[in-house]
This record gives structure tokens, sequence and C-alpha cells, in this order.
């Protein structure tokens, strides 16, 4: 790869352990002292206002604080000093708060640059066109080149031991890779030419077999290359409504320049000429110097949270979209049912008794290696203890045949000796067996058949029929095998969690309509979309977008990719293709779709604590004002004084209070604005009243508290 | 008389006119929603169209909307500015002769932009012709452009996925002049006749009392100008008293009447927001905060006015300096509060005479932008706009990007938006600032102190928010004063006007977001208590260093 040219990394050589072992759903980190030491050197340089005046808030503090440090030198004074260091402190604090929300990626940054070491690769030496997939590429001669100079279309060829040179798809033979250094997940995992597993990432190693992999992205825009990008938030951009939310902030900065600008006139007409040094104070208290300095450690947090959950956001723009989705698509099988049918009930036909069928059920599943057919093992066993005598036993006997599944028959069994065969299948399927042995069923067991087989459609399983056939005698149907698609524990709770957030919640099944909705009612989805193909899926997505909603959905495979690329927010599973990787805007590490939920209220947590926190800085002004306004005119208007209802010691102890508290209370936030304000799923109803009653309530009293206790401290200050 | 009878009285007529506006609510709300929205013309509306050449049925884009209204307005100011200098010349001049030049551009501006400040007196100065062709004219279509404009961006959030179009101009103005403004002025000028207002078109003339003394008998066509000019929220008086003359206001229920038609159309075009929307809630909501910003306005400035505080009120036993006694203190206090909220700027006793923080409320009315309720139009659109930046922070914090009404708040509107808010309190403030510090405007304050500061902010808020009325004792017939707020009342109304059409344009091209349970709802009271919030929080924070120095410091001392 082509990594060596790149500067060292400066995140601290120590990788915190838990960047490592990144846990499921690890608990947010308190703010160590070591993270803001690492953070210092980046907060410094973050001072520079070549840097800074991307963000007007904090621009204009800094630019006041270098006033009040000119003026601080020219007429040196307690008070000057005091307010210009306090000045220089509140954009720190801010420059601060963004190194720390950069330092966490740096140290995951760090661990992904670990993987990409300069690797030999052996490629296939002829050229690309002339590569046919799985006419054994690997005898072909290969020659060795450093990975850095693969091409997109190289073949190469990775056997066991070696480190896949470059993301690619594979397209020959089957391997065990361990992915951890990517997904941080330990247990290897099986990568294997065609279907949708096929996709690999470079620095990834290949622990078992040889495997032919087609190179599918340059050397320098690999995933592990964007994922170092992302996480640094080297390519960070401010997204759409951080921009919207910085017009508005700007224009608060405006409003407020003028309003303090105008206030000279209006103070020399009053007689009282304020000092450059007070104005300058009063507007960084009045600016929105809070969410100004805390904006994009919000941002960058919020994206930081989703890593640590494993999932890529490859733009910040689709973090902000979770926020506001209004459609969910999840597909039924693997995410709300355990991925396989399990046997749960036994209903028979005719005198036949259950145990009879459990039985013949059983025998034929013995030798069943699907999942399907141990879980009806594992019913039968539970329901009766079939060993002993009486029963047939645990094992099969030694020269029993098994009856393979196959497309043409759709069925499977096993014929015992004695000339006793047993199938179990599709209700068409096995009925044309017994037909065939000359079995001529009554309408009345034709119907009982009929009705249990509908029955357990209409349900939401999947009737599977079981037949015996004693000798030359005509077969006979025992009854039917309820097989049932498991839905997983808490779905139910988890879409009612949904449902309060306001999003609708679709299943995506290739079942019939009948049974899909069967299961869509068992676990509480609000929608179906049955029979659905891959252009299906597509419509329903459009559908919803036309109507102006915004469609999340989760999927893996290669006919994924369209309708990923089409929903606003798309999860590719990272065990996916490539293909379904390219399209999404997000893939998750873990390969689970239900991860979709924690998306979605990440995004929203992340809008919640903006909101909140500009909320919280503009209530704060209304005790600025009464700390300063009082102290500014108390010589001509000594009525002011009742304004002064914080009791402050004295005019200059009051704006210093008013100035230290608002750089203290960005460095208070700090961890807030790392972790997010709490979000539970709620209507938007409550929600605004509780974030009103803390963020709005609470901004508009805490300054009041918080500057009338920094008035005690400074008071004792000498000189003031 | 004992200190409950007051408090009655201010109930009593509180309550009167509280119950004629809900009677009218419903069915004006309905009335105007039709009016803005039915496809067919009046017979005579047909021939306006033909004689001026438009075509009323093209859908314009906001651009187009906007110039056709910039054009208009130009049209008018030219043509006012004609009439005020020329007047000496044309008939019915009453003798009188033309407008200084920059006389007659004050007024030719503050009639065209609905603020209708007069430096001058008015009988003193307009003769019948410039009044009723002029003057009179500009009080009905400066009023139907304020509403056209609010009808603009309410299609805006009604309509959804076109290519910026925001509805007719041409059509919006004939329409709020012809079925909305005419019909109303015609039934309220008959009731103001019936109560005592003159209607004539006699020239001032002058009679010998029985003492033997002369005086000079008024005339002049008063009534149907003093149903416009309240019904517009226009607010320049036939008379240089306006309503305090007992020609244009005779009684106590003239007064009321009065007060009636000036807040009866910014209260009821939430109404029809809310049917235009197709969500009558939403109207609720937006009524109830201009309702309730206005309530507590009354309130404190009736108390005001009762309690009295002050030296020489309470010498006097009440503060009844400058008002009527024939309306008495909550008459002329709800007379005032309604004026200076509704951007109408008639007044029925003298601003400068109120209590400080009866004054001062007066004052706040207007630097809150003219929202609870507005000018006719003005009023809603400056609502609707505090109504996304409420959104806007509101909508973040439950946690989606920030919608009102379907429509996405991204960073396009919210540029404007913050444009918006920008512009009317940056008028204020540096033509403020400004007038206190070179001379020219220094000379016009005859007050000391902080009652002179006082009184420059009013002027520079009553012109910038385009309401008109003013702190008697600042000298504004001077060029300065004249030119200066000129300026503020042309940028004041022309520059919101841009945006908030610029604005309708972005959202009528939008595609609407259906609402769940998780959009934020937008007519319920919390939020509606948040927009007053956020009403007040940006006017506080933005005039709170300024009003310290006036009224503040006036109402402790």
């Amino acid at each position: 790869m082509t990594i060596d040219t790149r500067s060292v990394p400066e995140a601290p050589a120590e990788v915190p352990a838990e960047t490592r072992h990144r846990s499921k759903r690890s608990v947010p980190r308190a703010l160590t002292w070591a993270q803001l030491r690492a953070a210092l050197p980046g907060a410094l340089r973050k001072l520079d206002p070549r840097v800074l005046y991307t963000s007007p808030v904090m621009f204009v503090v800094e630019v006041g604080a270098f006033v009040t440090t000119v003026l601080a030198v020219v007429e040196p004074g307690v008070f000057a000093g005091w307010i210009a260091v306090w000045l220089w402190a509140t954009v720190f604090f801010a420059t601060l708060a963004e190194s720390v929300a950069e330092s966490r990626g740096k140290a995951q940054a760090s661990t992904l640059r670990a993987t990409q070491r300069q690797t030999t690769a052996r490629k296939v030496a002829a050229p690309q066109d002339t590569l046919v997939s799985g006419s054994r590429l690997d005898l072909l001669p290969t020659v060795e080149v450093p990975s850095s100079t693969l091409q997109v279309g190289d073949v190469v060829v990775v056997a066991a031991g070696e480190t896949l040179p470059g993301d690619g798809d594979v397209v020959e033979g089957v391997a065990s890779v361990d992915e951890s250094a990517v997904t941080g997940e330990s247990a290897p995992v099986i990568r294997e030419s065609g279907g949708d597993r096929s996709a690999v990432t470079g620095g990834t190693v290949v622990l078992s077999d040889q495997i032919v992999v087609r190179i599918t992205a340059p050397a320098g825009s690999t995933f592990v290359d964007r994922m170092i990008a992302l996480v640094e938030g080297s390519e960070r951009q401010k997204t759409p409504n951080e921009v919207a939310l910085n017009i508005l902030l700007t224009s608060l900065t405006i409003v407020f320049l003028l309003a303090v600008a105008t206030l000279q006139p209006f103070a020399v007409y009053s007689g009282s000429r304020q000092s450059l040094l007070v104005l300058v104070a009063l507007l960084v208290c009045l600016i929105p110097t809070t969410i100004g300095a805390l904006l994009s450690a919000i941002g960058i947090a919020g994206m930081d949270r989703l890593v640590q959950r494993n999932v890529l956001a490859m733009s910040g723009r689709a973090v902000e979209a979770a926020g506001d989705v209004d459609v969910l698509l999840l597909d039924k099988t693997g995410t709300i049912t355990y991925g396989n049918r399990r046997a749960t009930e036994v209903l028979p036909v005719g005198g036949v008794t259950s145990r009879e069928l459990a039985e013949a059920a059983r025998l034929a599943s013995l030798a069943d290696e699907t999942p399907e057919g141990r879980s009806i093992v594992d019913l039968v066993d539970s329901l009766y203890s079939t060993t002993g005598a009486g029963g047939t036993g645990h094992d099969l006997p030694p020269d029993a045949e098994l009856v393979p599944f196959t497309a043409q028959t759709r069925m499977s069994g096993v014929d015992l000796p004695g000339a006793v065969r047993i199938r179990k299948g599709a209700g068409s399927a096995v009925q044309l067996w017994v037909h065939s042995t000359g079995a001529r069923p009554t309408p009345a067991e034709a119907e009982e058949l009929a009705a249990h087989v509908d029955a357990v459609s209409r349900t939401g399983g999947t009737p599977l029929v079981v037949a015996e056939q004693a000798g030359e005698a005509p077969a006979r149907v025992l009854g039917v095998v309820r097989l049932k698609d498991v839905v997983k524990e808490g779905m139910r709770e988890r879409f009612d969690q949904l449902r309060a957030m306001g999003i609708r919640s679709v299943m995506v099944t290739g079942d019939n309509a009948v049974t899909a909705r069967a299961i869509a009612a068992e676990a509480g989805v609000d929608d179906v979309l049955a029979e659905a193909t891959p252009e299906d899926k597509l419509d329903l997505i459009r559908r919803e977008q036309e109507g102006g909603k915004l469609v999340a959905m989760a999927g893996d495979g290669t006919n994924d990719a369209p309708a990923l690329a089409q929903s606003d927010v798309g999860v590719a599973m990272n065990t996916g293709t490539s293909a379904a990787k390219e399209a999404g805007n997000m893939v998750d590490l873990d390969s689970d779709p239900t991860k979709l939920i924690e998306i979605v209220e990440i995004g929203k947590q992340l809008l919640i604590t903006r909101g909140a926190l500009t909320t919280f800085s503009v209530a704060n002004d209304v005790a600025k004002y009464f700390a300063i306004l009082p102290a500014m005119f108390l010589t001509v208007f000594p009525q002011l004084e009742v304004l002064n209802i914080m009791r402050l010691s004295s005019p200059g102890s009051a704006i210093l209070s008013a100035v230290i508290f608002n750089a203290l209370i960005i460095l208070v936030l700090i961890p807030l604005s790392l972790r997010g304000v709490r979000y539970r799923p709620a209507s938007a109803s409550a929600l605004l009243r509780r974030n009103l009653l803390i963020y709005g309530l609470g901004g508009l009293v805490a300054p009041f508290v918080g500057i009338k206790l920094i008035d005690l401290v400074v008071s004792l200050l000498p000189g003031l | 008389m004992s200190t409950a009878a007051p408090v009655l009285v201010a109930l009593a007529q509180i309550l009167v006119l509280v119950a004629a506006l809900a009677a009218v609510h419903v069915p004006l709300g309905a009335y105007l929603a039709r009016t803005y929205s039915s496809p067919n013309h009046l017979r005579a509306e047909r021939l306006w169209y033909r004689a001026v050449r438009v075509d009323p049925d093209a859908e314009q884009r906001w651009t187009t909307y906007l110039m056709s209204l910039l054009g208009f307005s130009l049209v008018s100011v030219l043509f006012l500015y004609g009439l005020g200098r020329l007047q000496a010349y044309l008939p019915w001049d009453l003798g009188f002769t033309g407008l200084d030049p920059g006389g007659a551009w004050n007024t030719a501006v503050s009639f065209t932009t609905n603020t209708n400040w007069q430096w001058y007196s008015g009988e003193a100065a307009a003769g019948h012709l410039l009044q009723m062709t002029g003057l009179t004219v500009q009080n009905f279509v400066s009023a139907a452009v304020g509403m056209a404009v609010a009808i603009a961006l309410v299609r805006g959030f009604a309509r959804s996925g076109t290519d910026a179009r925001v509805g007719n101009f041409w059509s919006d103005l004939t329409r709020g002049v012809v079925r909305v403004l005419l019909p109303l002025s015609v039934v309220a000028a008959i009731v103001l006749m019936a109560g005592g207002v003159i209607q004539n078109l006699d020239p001032h003339t002058a009679i010998r009392t029985v003492e033997g003394a002369t005086q000079h008998v008024l005339g002049g066509p008063v009534a149907s100008q003093e149903a416009i000019k309240n019904l517009g929220t226009n607010g320049g008086g036939f008379f240089n008293a306006n309503s305090a003359h007992p020609f244009e206001n005779p009684t106590p229920f003239t007064n009321l009447v009065e007060i009636f038609l000036l807040l009866v159309i910014p209260f009821t075009l939430p109404r029809a927001f809310g049917i235009m929307v197709g969500d009558r809630r939403q109207g609720w909501a937006i009524l109830g905060v201009m309702g309730g910003l206005w309530a507590a306005s009354l309130a404190l400035t009736t108390w005001a006015e009762l309690a009295g505080p002050g030296a020489a009120p309470q010498a006097a036993g009440a503060a009844m300096e400058g008002k009527e006694s024939r309306f008495g203190l909550a008459a002329s206090a709800l007379f005032a509060v309604s004026t200076t909220a509704t951007s109408t700027g008639s007044v029925n006793s003298m601003h400068d005479s109120f209590t400080a923080p009866g004054g001062g409320m007066l004052l706040f009315n207007m630097l809150l932008g003219e929202v609870a309720p507005g000018g006719v139009g003005a009023g809603l659109y400056g609502m609707l706009l505090l109504a996304v930046v409420a959104v806007f922070v509101a909508g973040l914090m439950v946690g989606r990007t920030p919608e009102y009404l379907g429509k996405k708040i991204g960073r396009r509107e919210m540029t404007i938006v913050a444009l918006y808010v920008l512009t009317v309190p940056a008028l204020v403030l540096v033509g403020t600032a400004v007038a206190v510090v070179v001379e020219p405007g220094l000379a016009g304050i005859q007050e000391t102190g902080p009652h002179g500061l006082s009184e420059v902010l009013y002027a520079f808020a009553s012109a910038a928010n385009n309401n008109g009325s003013a702190f008697a004792g600042l000298a504004t017939g001077t060029p300065f004063y004249e030119v200066a707020q000129g300026l503020a009342m042309l940028a004041g109304r022309f520059v919101p006007i841009a945006l908030v059409l610029a604005l309708a344009g972005r959202l009528a091209s939008q595609t609407a977001v259906p609402a769940t349970s998780g959009t934020l709802p937008t007519h319920r009271p919390l939020f509606a208590g948040l927009l007053a919030a956020v009403a007040l929080v940006v006017v506080g924070l933005t005039f709170i260093p300024v009003l310290s120095l006036g009224p503040v410091v006036e109402s402790l001392s």
C-alpha cells in the first residue's frame, strides 16, 4: 500500500486499550486528564486565526482577546490583564474541545495505520482481460510486486498467513480471514467466491487456505484508507445542518456586534463613555460562544460514537440524515427473525398419533444437517423422550439410507431397513410422491391435510408434510410439522421505540404475503413488503422518497446495492459484497442490521446536542446583561443598582466574573458535547418539553448562580 | 372616582373589543383565504387587469413577484413625490404651497411603505387632492401590498415542488383592495360617520364664535380616510392631532371602533394562514402568540398608566398629561398599545407623555418587529419568520433537522431568515446611534438625558418598523431626519419584503415532508410559548443595552 509516504501519526504511541478491543456497545468514556494532555498541542495549533476563521463566533472572540491584550500592554492594569487572560482562555477552551474530540479518532486511526504495512502482492502475471474467474487462476504464474502498485482489476493470489494487499472480491476459493484489524472482532470469518461473502479488505490476514482476489480499489483509496480519513476527521466537512446553525450563530454575533458597537454612542450621549476593554468583554459574553466553541466537537464526537459502535459513516451528512429517518426497511431473515426456521409443533392427520408423526419426522431429519432438520430433532426430543423401548432410538440404523433434498423432488427423507421410506417436504411435493405410490386419500383426509397446511401458512409458518411408506403398500400422509420463523427477542420493544420516535418500520421478505403479514404482526412491524424482488425494494424506496420521506435500510448483497444507493441512509454489512459497501453511505463492521436503530438514535442525539447547547448559550445572555449593564453605567445612573440582582461586589468584579463564567462553561460542557445529551425515544413534544426545561430554563438560571459564585472568589483578588 | 372604576372601565372595553374581534375572526379569516385562493375574477377586476395589461392568472416566480412589487412601489413613490411638490399648481390645494423636496420625499416614502410618518400637520400642509388621490390611495395599496407578501409566503408553505412560483402580485394587490379593504372601509366609514366623524369636501372655514374670536373650522373627507387609516394599519391622520382630534375620533364609541379596525385584519390573517396551509391549528398557534404578547403589553402599559409611577403623575393624581379626557387613561393605553403593536401609528394620545414604563412598552411593541399582531400582512410574515427561527432551535432539540409545516429549514432558508432578523434592528440601532452623535441629529432632541435618547430611539424604531407614530418632542421636520428616516422606512419595508419573498420561493419549490409523531408539533401551547420567548429574547437581547439607557433608567428614576 502507499502509506509509507504518509507522515508519522501524531496520536500518542500508546493506543488506549478500548480502541483495540472495541466493544459492541462501549459506554461513552469520560474525559480523562491523559486525553486533555494529548489534545493540548492540537488545541494550540488551532488558535491560528487562519484556521479559526471558519468558526465566526470564536474568531470574533480571538480578535477580542487580541485587542484586550494590546490594551492591557499599553495601559497595564489588573482588570485589563485578567480580562485578556480569560478571553484567551475562552478561545483556548474552544480549540481544546475540538482537539479532544479529534484525539479519540486519531488514536483509532493509528491502530488502523498499523495494518497498512507495505506488503508484497503475488500478482497473476497476465493481462487483466484474459483472466476468467473460475479457470484456476491460481495455477497461472505470478510475479511479486509491491502492494502499492496494484491497479483495479489486477488479480492476486493470497495464501494462508499472508496479508491481503488491497480491497477486492474473492474470485476463486474459500478461506478463513482474520479481520480483527478492521472490525475488532477476533473470530475469523469465511470469505468465498461468488455470493454475498466475497468482499475482502486490504490489511486483513488470511488464516487458512488460499484465495484468488480481484482488486476493486486502487491503492490509497481503500476501505482502510477511507476509515482512517473518517475517524481522524481530516476530511471532515461541515454538514448541512451544522452550516445552517453556523449561519444562525453568525447572525446572532452580528446582532450583538451591532448592539455593542452602537452602545458607545448611546453611552457618550448619556455622558458615560465606556472603555474599549469593557465593550469587548460585553461583546464576548453576549455572542453565543458556548455553542460556537463546542459545535465542531459535537459533530466529530457524533461520528466517533458511531465508530465506537463499529459503524463507519462515509459522510457526516448521512449521520444527520439518520436523525430524520421516517421509514426503516429491514430484511426479515437474520434481522427480524433468526435466520432459520424452527419446528414448533406437530399436527397429525387421520388416525395417526402425534407421537407417530413426531418420531417419523425425527427419523427423517436425523441425517439432515440443515438448521431446520436439526430443529425438528430438537423439538421431538423435547416433546418425547424418544430413547428407549418402543422408540426408534437416538441414532439411525447403520444401513439407513439418506435421501437428500433436491430442487427437483423438493423433499428429503430416509430409507430405513425393512423398506420403510419416510419423506418430508413441501405439501405439494410430498402429496405427489404419495400419489405416485398408488395411495388415494379420501376427500376428508385431503381436506384435513389442506386445513392444517393452510392454518400453518396463515400464521406465518411453513408447513412441512411428512409421509411414510412401509413396504410396497401405498404411502400415507402422517401429518404436518409446523416450521416457524422465530422472531428475535426484544424486537417488538425496539419497533415500539421506533414508533415512539415517529419512524415507520417496513419488513422486506421474499415470503408470500400471508406468511409475511403473520410474522410482521408478531414482531410488531408496521408494514410489510412481501415477495419482494430487489426492484420492488428500489420502487418502495423511491415511492417513499417522492412523498418527502427519508428512508434507511441495511443490506449486504450485490442486488441490494441499487436500493442502498437510493436510500438516504444505506448501511452496508461489512460481510457483504464490495458493491454493497460502495453503494451504502455507512458500513457496519459487526454486520448487524438492527444497528440501524442505534444509528438513528445517534443521529438524533447529535442534533439534540446542538439544539440544546444553542438554547443554553442564548439563555445565558440574560444573566450576563444583569451582571454587566449595571456595572457599566452605575456611575451615571446609580438607580441601575436595582438591576444588580446578583449583588455582585464591584463593577470590575461583575464584568470579570461574567467573562470567567463564559469561559469556564465551555470547559464544563466539553464532556457533554463529546457524550451527547441523553436521548430516550419519546414523542417530539415530550423531548422538547424535557430539553427546554433542562437547557432553556437551566441556561437561564445557571449563570446567575455561576457568576455569583465566581464573583465571591474574584472579589478577593487584589487590585480589582 | 374610586380606584376600582378605571380598572373596570378598562376591562369592559377590552372585553367588548375582544368579543368583536372573536366574532369576525372565523368568517373574515375564511373570506380572506377564499379571496386569495379563488380562481375567479370580478368584472371590475377584469376591466382593471385589461386596462393595465396584466394577466392575473400567470403564476409568478418569486423574483418576478418581487420586481412587480418594487416597480409598483417605485411608481407610487414618484407619483406621491410629484403630487406633493406640485400641490400648489393642482386643484383643491386649499391654498397650500407645494412640499419642499425633503418633505415630499419623506411623505412619499412614508405612505408607500405603510409607515405614514407625518412630519407635517395634515391641516396645515396637505390639500384635499393630495389627501384623497395621494395619501388615501396609498393607504389602500400599501396595505394590500403587505397582505400580498404575507399571502405569497403562506403559499410558499402550502405549495409543494413548484418552481418557486408564489402567486400573481397584480392579482393579489387588486383583490386585497377590491375585495377586502374597500368593502370593509365603506362599512367602517359609515359607522364612523354615524359616530360623529366628519365627511365633507369643505375647505377650512373661518367662523366667528359667540365670543367674537375667529376660529378655523376644518373640513374634509375625514371618515373615509379614518376607516382605511386604521384598517390598513397606516396611521397617517387627516389632522395633526390624529385620532386625538375630535373630528377624527369624537367619542369613546368611535375610539373603540378605530381600535377594532386597526386590529381586525392582523388578528384575522392567522386564520387565513391556517386555512391555506390546510391545518387551522397552526393558525391558532400564531394567533395565540400574537394575542398573548398583545395582552401582556396591554396589561403592563395599562398598569403603568393607571398606577402612574413618577413624580408628576403622583402629584397630579393620574398620568393624564397628553391624553384626551373624553377617552381617559384606559382607552388611551388600549389605543396606544394596539397602534404600536400593529405598525399603525395613529394615536389618540401623545405617547411622549406616557409614563416612563408605559412609553417604554410602546417602544418595545415596535422593537418587537411589529409581530403582535403587526401590520396588515407584515405582522403575519414577521411572525412566521420568527417561527422559523423557533423551529430551527426547537427542531434540533427533538432530534430532527428542523422543519416547519413540512418544509425543511436548511442553509439557504436560514440565511434568508438570519438576514431578515438582522435588517430592522440594524436600521434602528445604527440610525439612533448616528442621530445621537451628529449635530443635526442632536439638534432635533428637545429633552435632555435618557428621555431624549428614548425619543430618538422611538423615531427610528417607528420608521424602520413602518409604524409611523411619534414620540412628540423630537423635531423631525429637518433635512437630517427627513432623509434618514426616509431611508430607514424604505429599507425597513422593502429589504424584509424581498427576503420574505425569497423565502417563499425557496419553500414553494421544496417538496413537503409529511408529519410523523417524531415531527415537532407547531400547533401546541408549548411551541407557541417558545415562539413568544424567541420573539422576546431576540428583541430583548438586541435592544436591552439601549433600552436600559433610555426607558429603563427613566423608569427607575
